[in-house]
């Protein structure tokens, strides 16, 4: 994972409410039009925005509260999504596509598929997920800007 | 086809996003998982579910569908039609279920996704 950047140009904070379904999406809406003013490329935003869109419904699905950062640098969108929560106890089996631990309240809207993280895999160049069962999940993304910037 | 050629022509009612109906739409998808139509949806779809809460309209302008199908004479919640007229998203609605009008909408040229 690619360490803070001096550069960084952009750096906004966003609370996520757990259980608040009625304002799902909220959060990665925000990201995604900040980064249609700034002015990057339809992917670079779509890709940022869907995987910001996961990590929040995770939030939201799975904890109390959290807060999802959004930093912007010359080379890259990072994104650092920390919750307070029931956490996860076995992260790579939560990677497997279809694994999910998600209620009978959750899978009625439509949710817990298993599909959430990786979506976020598929759609960022980076991804690191931590987990203290009991405690929370720390999750960050990078989507690079440009090609060469992934080497 | 337009979503509102698609609307005209198959009689579906529009309930949100009368304004944004004139987008050419590049295909159809069915589901009601959300993260499944995060995954395969493509831009410009046209999404057809049974789910009625706002959080499809959160999917819809993530992946910037052309407009959202409520079948089997479901009708969308009064804040999801409020959330679509705020993102400009269509909503249509439709008494037919899902394969039956799944499959008129193929019929007549609006194409699904091929495996890749």
């Amino acid at each position: 994972m690619v360490e803070a950047d001096e550069n960084i140009g952009l750096r906004e904070m966003f609370y996520i409410e757990g259980g608040n379904f009625a304002n799902a999406g909220a959060t990665s809406s925000r990201v995604k039009k900040i980064l249609k003013e700034i002015g990057f490329p339809g992917k670079i935003i779509r890709r940022t925005a869907i995987a910001a869109f996961e990590a929040e419904m995770n939030v939201i699905c799975y904890a109390n509260q959290g807060n999802l950062s959004l930093f912007i640098t010359p080379s890259f969108l990072k994104v650092v999504v920390k919750d307070e929560g029931i956490g996860i106890p076995d992260v790579n089996l939560a990677m497997q596509e279809g694994y999910s631990t998600a209620d009978e309240r959750i899978r009625e809207l439509g949710f817990g598929a298993g599909m959430g993280l990786s979506n976020i895999k598929r759609n960022t160049d980076e991804m690191i997920l931590t987990s203290q069962p009991g405690q929370g999940t720390h999750l960050e993304f990078i989507v690079y800007l440009n090609e060469q910037a992934k080497e | 086809m337009t979503v509102f050629d698609i609307a005209e022509f198959f009689g579906l009612e529009t309930r949100a996003g009368k304004d944004h109906l004139d987008e050419e739409v590049t295909g159809g998808y069915v589901s009601d998982l959300l993260s499944d139509v995060i995954a395969h949806s493509r831009k410009g779809n046209v999404w057809m579910t049974i789910q009625t809460h706002p959080n499809i309209v959160a999917v819809a302008t993530m992946k910037e569908l052309a407009g959202i199908i409520l079948t089997g004479g479901r009708e969308p919640d009064p804040s999801t039609l409020q959330k679509a007229e705020e993102e400009g998203i269509p909503i249509l609605v439709s008494s037919v279920f899902t394969f039956e009008l799944a499959g008129r909408l193929y019929q007549k040229g609006i194409p699904g996704l091929s495996p890749c």
